[in-house]
Formats: structure tokens, sequence, C-alpha cells
């Protein structure tokens, strides 16, 4: 029996384990590197134990120093999450010969299915349908497009898509070195590229005992850079056949390898209803709440039981209803998924009916790795928090979902959100069309389209201004009480400029006798201020917009919720800093990151587009390109060096400017 | 628990709806001769200064004061009626930089190149007075032509006054800040000279005593703007410049900058925390007050619309009743406060007067009169009774208190009785006007009648006929100089108050005002002249 579990992971998976270890009634510890040390999963555990450093390397890779912390905090038993070391074979084995549970499937069945080479061979010979695998050496035009694969692959790192023979060596080599980076192991493989197929994936629970259930099918289509973000089941295109044949064919799978625990048997389904095997999972998945919400299970509780030897029932339990699961990542779509890092200022979702659990009944279920206050780092996925929605059927699913990310209030850091509720309310999605092109079909710009329009800005921005109005009013040192910009002599009206996405709001405003006097469209009249709520009147139409304001290192940020959609302002300082102009034809760095390689020198001639160098960030190689002709006079960076997002890179500058032309 | 006043006005009556027509007339007339100040120069000044990049007085100030404080304008129609523009080619008032409440004094460079006249300088020697008596720092934006030459003779001797002021300004412990956006040149060299701090812009600052002409001429040296005063030369050679400023709003931000340091501390009592609003709505005032001044109207529905929760504890209520006095607070500062309610003073309000103004002396409370009188009572009955002795102790009360003092002219001020209810010769903090106010030293129509009853008298004396008809001319000529001479913008134009308000924003104007004051200590008197009894 169990009493103490390590969860060998961070964030959210990791409250999701403490949440089943809580209702068992099992003392949960953790790990935790030296930037996690105030998330949410260290607070809630009974135990926390450092691991010194903050990437992944340094601490959640580091097999030996987790088997160390679970003996060092007196745990039995050990929880790998996904991700990380959850599919290594050589730290199941260590956490077994420390003589401690290994929740997850028994070493050698995880080495099986950890090398995809490997397992697509043993699959096909069980009959399972498998997709040819292609040498990366001897591809041919034919085979384009293809797929490049790392063999110790998951969550999309290490995999390229590659349409023309040219980019193949370049891809491979990059494949491979983010495969060596995040997993170890930097071999990888080829595939055909199913252009239009669906991913889809069926859950599996087996005891030790030779049963073996097939929890129904996960769709998982969508997909940006080859990582889920919506995940839904039953899926759309999968009727009570195809459901028959995947599910036997993931049973198989599973009786082939002998495997025990939880895990899922990935395929790719064409329109055609054929599917192909792609690979075993040998853990719990990220999306695994949906289908814990329709079969009405807790999928971690049973992988305890059967870690502890418990038998399961001859039967799984029945399906019921639709659940939709999409993972919310601080990322901005809009540019390239840059990933966003910092303080989550604010991060609410109204009207959650369960976390890190099944709902009673339908409703919606919040798995949440921070809480108002965090802080995201460049270490780690910048996913934020996965919200499901479970309901009667897909609609009314969708239809919920999309309603709680868009009045979620999510402050400080750009997240996928908007593309989210846009997915979920696009009339392809809804009917059901969501193979894996579906983010290119519908262009990620189109889809990423703010919430907010450009009235909504305008009336945002004028509510975010009477609210800062009001604060400022409020802490005034003199003259509280006295009316907010009153003026004798009216000669110019209150002015505040926010900045919003690429452009600037320009907000007059007057607060008069006969009421608000603003530069914003529709006459809007004001009915009430505080400094964080403002509620407006615009052509008889009463708008309730929330406020919050902060002060971040580096200016104001004012976000503003509405059912009009989010939007968040930074506040253009009245006086410029003027230490702060930057030169011109600097390159700052997009976000914080690490310099991986320079590709110029002091005093080289560039093109516009030219690379100047690599930035890491997020285990992802951002190129940094000169945005004009020109020389590079400054290169103030170096490789390795860590740099913050605003940090000049490179400045090229053109070393014949025109002439200043006199003026008379 | 306060006496809260009730308000017994009806504003669906003809009376009423009579009055505030008046007054919104009177607003409107208003509006116009402040919108001339507005104007500066006029338009094509206006162009010409924005053209080269240049901010307006008004715009300057807007960026100095904190976001979403309020900015009182002082004397905003000075120099109305004279040969000189509305508003004196300077503006003046109480503006809160970096949470300190300062007086700012910004020269308009658009209205004659920002040159002072004799109406700029008086403007200008009002602000600083209102800076030494209730401590607050002062700004000077200076970008002036010097003085008006036309009117040296009325300038060049008082005006050594302003770097006086500023002087004892720095040594009373009030600082002194000064930015430079253009010209100050000559005696306008020394507002920079005689500050604590200044902040010049680089390229636009001109400061020196001769220019590049007037070097050559004396002592036949060629030297150019920026040698003899640019604001690099003065930041880096002379150190008359402690700050650079890029431009002009750099210059703004750096001003803010100094005053955020001046570590500066009010020695007033703070305000009560969470002042109620009144209870009743200022919007009223408008027809409260009566279109005709010889129709007295009840102050307490005016201080129900001004003091905070419409509280106000009645002193002495049944004695002198023509003189309303008690005690209340205004935006969460106490006061007291005294209003004509039906114009006459007599003894026995003159004695309530002398008496309530001693007790708010004994307990450190400002005093606010509400003036509407039409002055102290005579006839032979008063004056048997002492009239002048009653008369005199108010006087002698009122100019020996020292309690900060607030006037505002509701109505009728005439004769002796603007002294005693603290005219603008007994120094009041400050003095404000309502759009209908008048003043005078009679009534225009009694006035009148005294001449033409002297003239009769004269003619009868020398045994002449008295000539009704020119009598009936003078009377009506004299009628309407007084009449203008005493109605509120003429007034203001003369500095004898401090602006012409919208009786609505009262409560508003008196809250930034006490705010002002409590810079300062707020004391008592210690003593008083002899009280005749």
């Amino acid at each position: 029996m169990i009493s103490r579990l390590m969860v060998a992971n961070r964030g959210e998976i990791a409250r999701r384990v403490i949440r089943t270890c809580r209702a068992l009634g099992i003392s949960p510890v953790v790990v935790c590197s030296d930037p996690d040390a105030d998330a949410p999963f260290v607070a809630e555990a009974d135990a926390a134990v450092r691991l010194p450093g903050a990437s992944p390397t340094e601490t959640y890779l580091r097999a030996a120093a987790l088997v160390a912390a679970a003996r060092a905090a007196g745990a039995d038993a050990v929880h790998p999450g996904y991700g990380f070391l959850s599919e290594n074979a050589a730290f199941a084995r260590a956490v077994l010969d420390a003589g401690l549970t290994w929740v997850g499937p028994d070493p050698d069945c995880i080495e099986a299915m950890g090398s995809k080479i490997a397992a697509k061979k043993r699959m096909a010979a069980a009959g399972v349908p498998v997709l040819p695998e292609l040498d990366p050496e001897s591809v041919t035009e034919d085979d384009l497009p293809v797929l490049v694969k790392a063999s110790a692959g998951g969550g999309g790192r290490g995999m390229r898509t590659v349409r023309s023979l040219a980019d193949l060596p370049g891809e491979l080599a990059a494949a491979r070195a983010e495969a060596a980076s995040a997993f170890g192991d930097g071999a990888v493989f080829c595939e055909p590229l199913l252009t239009g197929a669906r991913h889809v994936e069926v859950q599996v629970l087996a005891d030790a005992h030779g049963t073996v259930w097939a929890l129904g099918e996960r769709e998982c289509s969508i997909q940006r850079r080859h990582q889920k973000i919506v995940e839904e089941t039953p899926s759309p295109a999968v009727d009570a056949g195809i459901r028959a044949r995947l599910c036997e064919a993931a049973v198989t799978a599973a009786r082939a390898i002998g495997y025990v625990g939880a895990g899922t048997v990935e395929f790719l389904l064409d329109d055609q209803g054929r599917f192909h095997f792609l690979e075993v999972n040998t853990r719990l998945q990220v999306e695994h709440p949906v289908t814990e919400c329709v079969y009405g299970m807790d999928l971690v509780a049973w992988q305890l039981a059967v870690a502890e030897g418990e038998r399961l029932p001859a039967e799984p339990p029945a399906p019921r209803g639709h659940a939709i699961e999409v993972r919310l990542y601080a990322e901005d779509p809009a540019h390239d998924w840059r990933p966003a890092s910092g303080r989550l200022l604010r991060f609410e979702v109204s009207d959650v009916d369960a976390e890190f659990a099944v709902p009673p009944s339908y409703g919606l279920r919040l798995d949440a790795g921070v809480a108002s206050g965090s802080e995201v780092g460049v270490h780690y996925d910048p996913m934020l928090a996965k919200v499901i929605a479970w309901a009667p059927n897909r609609t009314a699913a969708a239809r919920r979902l999309a309603a709680a990310l868009a009045g979620a209030r999510v402050h400080g850091l750009t997240t996928n959100r908007e593309l989210l509720v846009n997915v979920l309310r696009h009339p392809e999605f809804l009917a059901g069309r969501t193979d894996t092109a579906f983010l290119d079909r519908h262009g990620v710009a189109a889809l990423a389209e703010p919430l907010a329009g450009p009235d909504a800005v305008r009336l945002s921005a004028l509510a975010a201004a009477l609210a800062e109005a009001q604060r400022r009013r409020a802490t005034a040192r003199v003259q509280r009480t006295v009316p907010a910009g009153w003026r004798n002599l009216p000669s110019a009206p209150q002015r505040v400029a926010f900045r919003h996405a690429e452009s600037i709001v320009d907000v007059e405003y007057r607060l008069t006798r006969d009421g608000l006097a603003s530069n914003v469209p529709g006459e809007p009249t004001l009915l009430s201020a505080t400094e964080d709520q403002v509620v407006l009147d615009v052509a008889g139409v009463r708008h309730r917009f929330a406020v919050a304001g902060y002060d971040t290192g580096d200016g104001r940020l004012v976000a503003v919720d509405s059912p009009l959609g989010p939007v968040s302002l930074a506040t253009v300082p009245r006086f410029p800093d003027p230490d702060a102009v930057l030169a011109e034809g600097a390159t700052v760095a997009p976000m914080p990151g690490t310099v991986l390689r320079v590709a110029v020198r002091e005093g080289d001639r560039v093109d516009a587009g030219a690379e100047l160098l690599v930035l890491e960030a997020m285990k992802m190689e951002h190129r940094v390109t000169a945005a004009a002709s020109g020389v590079v006079t400054e290169l103030p960076v170096r490789p390795g060096q860590q740099v913050d997002a605003g940090t000049v890179l490179a400045v090229v500058s053109d070393p014949h400017p025109e002439r200043d032309v006199e003026r008379p | 628990m306060s006496q809260v006043l009730r308000s017994t006005v009806d504003i669906d009556s003809p009376a009423y709806r009579e009055n505030e027509a008046a007054m919104r007339a009177r607003l409107a007339e208003l509006a116009a001769e402040q919108a001339k100040a507005l104007a500066g120069g006029g338009e094509k000044y206006v162009r010409r200064h924005h053209d080269r990049g240049k901010l307006l007085a008004r715009e300057r100030i807007e960026l100095l004061v904190d976001p979403d404080s309020a900015f009182l304008e002082l004397s905003p129609l000075a120099a109305w009626g004279t040969d000189f523009p509305v508003g004196a080619s300077v503006v003046t008032g109480i503006g809160v930089v970096e949470g300190v409440e300062c007086v700012i004094v910004a020269n308009d460079p658009t209205v004659r190149g920002g040159t002072s006249n004799p109406w700029t300088l008086r403007k200008t020697f009002r602000a600083n007075d209102i800076a030494v008596a209730n401590r607050l720092p002062v700004i000077s934006l200076v970008e002036s032509g010097g003085a008006d030459l036309a009117t040296q003779s009325e300038i060049f001797i008082p005006g050594g006054r302003l770097f006086r002021d500023l002087t004892r300004l720095s040594a009373a412990g009030i600082p002194t800040v000064t930015a430079v956006f253009g010209n100050a040149t000559a005696g306008g060299a020394y507002v920079p000279g005689m500050s604590d701090y200044t902040i010049m812009v680089k390229q636009r600052a001109k400061v020196f005593l001769g220019g590049p002409p007037l070097v050559k001429m004396a002592t036949g040296e060629e030297a150019d703007d920026e040698a003899l005063g640019g604001a690099e030369m003065h930041a880096g050679t002379s150190g008359l410049a402690d700050y650079l400023a890029e431009d002009e709003v750099d210059a703004l931000r750096q001003t803010r900058r100094v005053v955020a340091r001046l570590n500066w501390r009010k020695q007033g009592p703070a305000p009560a925390a969470h002042p109620a609003e009144p209870r009743h709505d200022p919007e009223e005032l408008l027809g409260i007050v009566s279109a005709d001044l010889r129709v007295p109207f009840d102050p307490r529905e005016v201080i129900a619309r001004i003091v905070d929760g419409s509280e106000f504890d009645e002193f002495k209520p049944r004695y002198g009743t023509s003189l309303t006095t008690g005690w209340a607070a205004v935006h969460g500062y106490p006061i007291g406060i005294l209003a004509n309610a039906r114009g006459v003073l007599f003894s026995e309000e003159s004695q309530k007067a002398t008496q309530f103004i001693q007790l708010a002396n004994a307990s450190d409370t400002p005093l606010l009169f509400l003036q509407n009188t039409t002055g102290y009572m005579v006839g032979a009955d008063y004056e048997q009774a002492g009239i002048i002795k009653h008369g005199a102790m108010m006087i002698n009360a009122v100019a020996n208190s020292r309690v900060p003092h607030l006037t505002i002219v509701m109505g009728a001020s005439y004769g002796a009785g603007n002294y005693g209810m603290c005219g603008r010769a007994y120094d009041p903090r400050f003095l404000f006007s309502w759009p209908n106010a008048k003043s005078a030293v009679m009534g225009p129509a009694q006035l009148a009648g005294v001449l033409s009853i002297v003239a009769r008298q004269a003619a009868a004396a020398r045994g002449q006929d008295y000539d009704e008809d020119k009598d009936e001319a003078m009377r009506r000529m004299v009628e309407e100089q007084v009449e203008t001479e005493s109605l509120a913008p003429f007034l203001s134009g003369r500095l004898y108050d401090d602006g012409v308000i919208d009786p609505r924003d009262t409560r508003t104007v008196l809250g930034i005002c006490l705010s002002a004051i409590h810079s300062a200590p707020v004391r008592g008197a210690d003593g008083y002249g002899v009280f005749r009894m």
C-alpha cells in the first residue's frame, strides 16, 4: 500500500496527482527547482525537496537526484507525471531498484515503446496497422512531404515537417539537436506526412492480472507545432464501427507488450476511416481529463490502484456526454507562437465546477498549474492551465468552454486564449471538421483575431482611463475629494495613451458638470466608475468593464475585461524616458532566452532578412534577422549569454544615410 | 449629531426660474470673457507658436500638474476693461504637482510675446502673495519678451517686487522653481536667477542681461544668443541652469522631479478622511440667488449646498438674525461661516460677528464670509445706539483675526459691509465673486440719489434754480457708471477678487483653497485692537 507518494514532476500535473493523493489519504510530496520554489504545487504538497538549479537537465531530468529526493522525503512510491522522465526506462528502474513503487508500466515495456522505430516494428508484427518508416538519408522527392520525428520524442519536440528536400538536412540537424536537448537521445526518423489526417488516440488502462480496458478515443488533431491544443472525446470523426476497431487495435497493442497501468495508443485516422499506429505513450496524457469526465473516473486513482496490484472490474464504465479540453498557453499565436514569460498578474476563471476532478455533473473543470501572481519562467513548458468543459453533447461543451475562456481574467501575459475561443466558435470546428491541418487551413492570423474589436478596444481604453483616474483621486496626497480634473477655465481634456498590441490608443476625457465628455465615438456616458469597475452607457446599452491596473517593472498595465472581450493596455508614460531611446536599427530580443549562436561579426554587411543570431527560448530556436540592410555596428551579445526581452542583440546601421536636407 | 440643514427651495416656482435664467445669462457672459483669456494672443499667434514646436502656457500647465488633479486658475479676467488683453498675458493658478500644491505662474508668449504690462505685474504679485500667505511653492514657466516698454513707467519701479518676492519666498523656506522655455532676458533673467531651482530647455532658453545687439552697443563685443544665454552654456558654464532639458516636455518632466524631491510637508492640520457631499443639489444655487439684489435670500440654502453633509451648527441663531453664523466643514476642513441673511448689519449683528470671529480664532478655525450686504444700518436711532462703535468692533475683529479667511461675494457688497465682511482690503486668503455680484460704496441708484441731493442743496445754497433735466441726465450717467464699475468682471479685471466663479463650483473652489491654505499653519490671533465698548 502506498502511503507517501512523490511526484517527479511540476506544475499542473503535480497538482493533479496531489489532488488524488488527498482524496485517497496518501501523503503527497514533490520536488522543486529553484524557480518553482513558490509555485502552487509546492505549497500544496506535504513536503518538497529542492532540486538546485533551474533548467530541466539540472532538475526534473536528474534521475538520481529524484530518487534521492524520494528517499529523503520518505516516499514509498513515485509518480512521474508526463514529460520529463515519465517515459524514461532507466528512471523507472532506478525507482524500482530503490525499493519504491513505480506508478507506471514496467521499464522493459517503456523501453520497448520508447524507441518509436522499434515500437512500430513490434506493432506491425502484432497485426496493428502502421505507417511505413523512411530512412532520413534516402528520402526522395516522391516521399515528400515527410515528418521528421525524434525516436524518443513526445510533445512535439524534435518534430519537423519537411516539404522540400533542400530543407531536409537543416531540419534533421535541428530535430536531432532538439531531441538530444529534450530527451538525451538524438535519434530521429522520417514518416510520410499524412495531410488532412486526424490524430486519434485510445486511452487504455490495464491491470497486472490481464484485464485491459479501452476507454474510448480522444481526438487531438488541432495542434500547433505538433503540440495539441484542443482535445476531446468522443471524436466527431469516429463512429461506433471505427471506435470498435480502434479500441480493439489499442487493446491488441497493449497486450502485445504486456502493458500495465494507464497508457495511450496513438493513431493517425484518415478520412476513409483507415488508421495507422503512431506510438504508445507509456504514461498519463495531458488530455486525460476529457476521458475522466466522460467515463466518470479518476485515472490517477486507478494508476495508483493498479500499482498497488488491484484488479480492474471486467468492464469499464459506460461513457456519458462529451468533453473538450483546451490548453491555455502563455504564448502569442499571432507572432509565431512566441512564448511569453513573466508574472501572471491575475488568473481567474469563473464558474469552475471542479478543479483536477470530474465535476459532480456536467460542468467546467480547471486543471491549472498557476495562480494569480505566479511567475512563468523560460525554463519550462509555458502551459498555464487546461480548461475542460463536459456537457451532454459536443456543441454544448464547445459553447461552455468558449464562454469560460472568453470571460476568464488572465492578466500580464499574452496567451493563446483568443485563438482557442475562436477555434471553439468556428463553424468548421462545430461541424466536427478538425483534422491536423485545421489551423493552417483557417489561418492562425484569422483565428488569433482578438475578441475585442476596435470599438470595444476604445471603450475599454476609456474605461481604463476612468478607472485609473478614480485610483489616482483615491490615492492623491491632497484634494482627494475634489472632482477629478476640475478646471474653472477648461482648456484641454485629460489625455492618456495606451499601447494596445501594436497600436496606440489615445483617450481624451473630461468629467464635467454635465457628465463625461470623451473622444470615444458613440458618445458613451458614464454611469459609475471606481478603480476596478466602470459602467458606460453607449446608445442606451449599459456595458460593465472590470478594470485591473498593475505596476509592472517597466510601466503600468491596465487590463480591462468585459463581455466585449479582454483588452490589455500598457500605459504610455506622459513623459518619455530620455534614456530609453533605442539606437536606430537596433534589434532587440523578442523574448527572454539564451543566445545559441551568432551568425555575424561587427562590421559585416548584411541584407534585410539575413540571420544575425539564434536565440533559444522555451526549447525552441528562434532566428533573429536583420530588419533592414546595412552594416552590423554593434553586437553586444555572445553565445551562451542569457538575455531578457528587450535586450539589444545587434545594431545594424546604414553607412550611407541620406543627408539631412537643409531647410530654409 | 450635527444639525442638517433642510431646504425649502421650490425649483418650480416662478422666482426660482427667473433667478436661474438670470444666473445662466450671467454665466454665459462670463464664459465669453473667459474664452478671451483662453484664446491668448488669438489663432494666428497660437498657430505660429505651435509651428515652432512650442506648447501654450496652459498646455505646459496641463503637462506639469498631476493627471486628474484640479487646477484653479486665478485672476483669469485680469485686465478686463483695460487697454490690455483679458488675462494680462500670464496664467496663474494653484495646481498639484507630484502631490504638492503649488502656485504656478506661466507667461503666455502668444500675447504680445509674453511681455509684462502693469496688469501682468499685479496678477503675478497677487499669485506671489498667495504663495507667501499659504506657503505654496512657486513654479514659474518662463517665456517672456520682458517689459512692455510702452508702459515701462508703470512697470519698472514696482516690478522690482517680482524678484524681491522670489527671494523672500526662498528665505521663508518656500521653494521656487523656474523652467525657462524661451526668452527670459534683462529683468526677466532674474526670475531664474532668484529661483531655488532652474531648468532650461536646450536651444530654446535665452537667459541674459543683454542680448547680442545691446552687448555690441555697450562694449562692441560680438557674441551670439547661445554664448550669451543659451541653456547649454548656463547648464555647463555659468551654472545658472541646474538642469538641462531636451525639450519642453522634458523640462516639465524635470520640473516635476524637482518638486517630487522637495520633501514638502504641509504645516496645517489634515482634513477629515471621508467628508460627505452636501445633501442638497449645488445645481440649485442657480435659482436660489436672487436676480434682483434687492431681494434677500436665505444663506442657509447656500450653505446647505456647499458644506459637508449639509451639516451646519448655527451660533446665536436667535440673536442678530440678519447675519447667520455657525460651524461646518468643507471637504473635511472645519470652518466658521458668517453669512449675510438680510443685507443690513445692525449693532447686534456686529457684536455677534465680533464674538464669532474671536471664537474661531480661539479654536484655530478658518472663516468663510458669504457676502450679500448693503452695509451698516444708518439712521438716527442706530447712530445713537452706537452703530459706528459696533461696526468698528466687527472690523477690528476681522482685521486682526489671524485664522485664514475666505470670502465669497454672493450678491451685494456695499459700503462698510464690504469691510466688515472681509472684503479685499482685509486680506482674505482668497476672494471669489459670483457672476451676479456687485461691490461699491453704495448701490448705483442710492449713489446717484445722494449726488442729486447734494447738488440740489448746493444749488439752493447759491440761490439758483435746479435744472431737473440735467439732474435726470446726471443721475442716469452716474448710475450707469457705478453699475458697470460695481460688476464682477470689472472688479475682477482690477484684481479686486481672485476670480469670478460659477456658484455651483463654490464647494470645489473652497475645497481647493482650504487645502492650499493648510499648507501653512492655521493659528488664531493673540490680540486685537482696542474694542470700543
